[in-house]
């Protein structure tokens, strides 16, 4: 579904889950090496990592499959 | 003041992020919203997928969220019930049955359809009750909100209500349906990205959902928390006091066909589908992802009773001892488990949640009043220009009066009872007058109207009755053990009996419409396109039992 010049509301998706994936998984990989003074329960899993790698792929499938130029 | 979260820079990057993207989607899309159909209908071009999810995420409010998950906690799985039958039906009924009638009669709301339907009285009487809910919803929603962020975060409650409402109004005014929508599905996948980390780490935790319900039983004492139906043989065996029968009757028949298929703030999303299989299959795809909500709603809240190592409470009780309130599961649950970032994701989910709900009565009271008030009571001639700037300007005023509404919850707090009894005063024989509106030709505009005027009037009538003789809680809802919730369940079907009684008995007394006047509405009267050409994969009806036999199996799971 365009936004009428072409933009995808999936791109609008893909492009805001990439940002947050890098953000969550930078800052999850930045705990590793400086753990938190006040860890969350399950702190152990470093669900940061795993959950922020998971938005940047959605995120980067998405921006990819419905990049502007791809749907003149 | 004391608060349970405290966010982090990257926290607040995250939700500042989310309000820029979400204003930018307004602010590109305002070239697309010049004409009445583009502003109103979206321009009728939405994909069965962006109207379902859309559809779907109108319903997902913030409160939605928080408020079923507090009732997990308090009720046990029994809440999954609004969420099951309490919808699924009710959807799949809305795909099959009554899409059709809606969406080739070209109506552009659920009064313009009663006026095709009925005739003036009727969209009159629906419009107005439309219009002061979705705006005393709203403004009730937005307070709750901002209370929610005061004792979750401890932002001030003005911050919280006039950013979050100017935004709404920015984005809708600006785009029209077409940006609410929009902004819809991106917070439907902010919902689900944001909400879903909790019950996955809480099953870790709680050692799968065989542990999980372990604990609740070692909790509690009792398994009465995680049977879904086979406690409902008696109003006193279970945590709600309610009976199966209010549940099917009341929950999965009135309530929940009255909101699913009447209410104007989810069927305008389905209104907007490019074609009629879109319309048929939008629902249908809602009510497939609507099946899956409880495990980020239903579950934190069960997780709250089998892992919080305190007990929660109602808020008065909270109040006093300076203890949480079941409301807080779900912020709870969110600090339990997640650090910066995914708190981030977490409250901003929370924040899209409140802002599609808002946006769907913002944009669904904009239509209403433009359409269903204005043109048809005081303004008929207008060119279609006026009506879109009327429109814009609804917008804004629908959000200002929201605003006002919060505030007057804010001094009298009491308002807050009595909004599910409104909402049952008016859903319930709405969908009486509908469904006899599209299934039965013999229906006459008087019938049509004194039925809905009478089921609602009775509905008040039942509520009085109740409020100034508690006892008589017996008479409504057959026992009195019977709580708010199942009083409410109990009115709606009673409503809906007198709504669908006068009408039946006022039609038999007067002039039915010629039956080329019913054209396009009713059953019997209006050529449906078939789908024998269309390969399976492609029919609504396919998709419909699929998504039954998942609703079956479901409920015998969790029996």
């Amino acid at each position: 579904m365009h936004t009428g010049s072409g933009i995808s509301i999936w791109f609008f998706i893909g492009a805001l889950l990439t940002i947050y994936g890098a953000l969550i998984l930078g800052y999850g990989l930045y705990s590793l090496a400086v753990p938190p003074a006040q860890p969350p329960v399950l702190h152990e899993l470093h669900a940061g990592i795993w959950w922020g790698a998971v938005l940047l792929a959605v995120g980067l499938g998405y921006s990819y499959a419905h990049l502007p130029r791809k749907r003149s | 003041m004391t608060h349970l979260i405290a966010l982090s820079p990257l926290d607040l990057a995250i939700i500042a992020i989310y309000f820029a993207f979400v204003l930018y989607i307004g602010y590109y899309l305002k070239g697309r919203a010049s004409t009445g159909d583009d502003f109103f209908l979206a321009g009728r071009e939405m994909t069965a997928w962006i109207a379902g999810l859309s559809f779907l995420s109108a319903n997902l409010g913030s409160l939605e969220l928080m408020g079923w998950a507090a009732a997990a906690y308090q009720y046990g799985i029994l809440s999954v019930h609004w969420y099951w039958i309490g919808a699924i039906p009710a959807m799949l009924f809305l795909g099959i049955v009554m899409m059709p009638f809606y969406y080739i009669s070209k109506t552009h709301s659920v009064p313009g359809y009663l006026q095709l339907r009925f005739g003036e009285p009727s969209r009159a009487l629906s419009a107005v009750t439309f219009a002061f809910m979705t705006v005393l919803m709203s403004g009730i929603n937005m307070y709750s909100m901002a209370l929610v962020m005061k004792v979750v975060l401890g932002w001030d409650i003005n911050f919280s209500i006039w950013v979050s409402s100017i935004t709404v109004a920015i984005y809708v005014a600006l785009g029209g349906l077409r940006s609410a929508i929009f902004n819809e599905v991106l917070q439907f996948f902010l919902i689900w990205f944001g909400a879903m980390l909790i019950p996955s780490l809480g099953l870790v935790e709680a050692g799968g959902f065989t542990g999980l319900k372990a604990r609740i039983i070692a909790n509690l004492g009792s398994d009465s928390y995680i049977h879904a139906w086979s406690t409902l043989g008696s109003f006193t065996g279970n945590p709600m006091g309610i009976h199966w029968t209010g549940i099917v009757l009341g929950l999965g028949w009135v309530i929940s066909f009255g909101y699913w298929t009447t209410d104007f703030l989810v069927v305008q999303r389905v209104l907007a589908a490019k074609d009629l299989r879109s319309a048929q299959l939008a629902p249908i795809i809602g009510a497939a992802f609507k099946m899956m909500v409880p495990f980020i709603v239903i579950l934190p809240g069960l997780l709250g009773l089998a892992v919080l190592p305190f007990k929660l409470t109602g808020e008065a009780e909270a109040i006093a001892t300076g203890g949480h309130s079941y409301n807080e599961v779900l912020p709870l649950m969110l600090a339990r488990y997640c650090g910066p970032g995914l708190m981030g994701l977490g409250i901003t989910a929370l924040i899209a949640g409140f802002m599609s709900g808002m946006a769907g009565n913002v944009s669904a009271f904009a239509t209403v009043w433009t359409y269903d008030i204005y043109r048809a009571l005081m303004r008929k001639d207008a060119t279609d220009g006026h009506y879109v700037a009327m429109g814009r300007w609804c917008t804004i005023l629908g959000v200002l009066v929201s605003i006002g509404t919060a505030y007057l919850v804010m001094q009298f707090q009491s308002i807050m009872d009595y909004v599910q009894a409104l909402f049952s005063f008016f859903i319930a024989p709405l969908f009486g007058t509908v469904i006899l509106g599209m299934l039965w030709k013999r229906a006459t505009p008087a019938g049509g109207f004194w039925g809905l005027l009478s089921g609602t009037l009775g509905s008040i009538a039942m509520w009085a009755w109740v409020k100034a003789d508690p006892s008589a809680i017996r008479y409504i809802a057959f026992s009195e053990h019977a709580r708010d919730m199942a009083e409410n369940m109990y009115r709606g079907l009673w409503s809906w009996i007198i709504c669908v009684a006068v009408t039946v008995a006022v039609s038999y007394c007067t002039r039915p419409k010629p039956e080329p006047e019913l054209a396009g509405l009713v059953y019997g009267c209006t050529h449906i396109p078939g789908e024998e050409q269309a390969p399976l994969h492609h029919r609504p009806a396919f998709w419909a039992v699929a998504v039954s036999l998942v609703f079956i199996v479901l409920n015998l799971i969790f029996w």
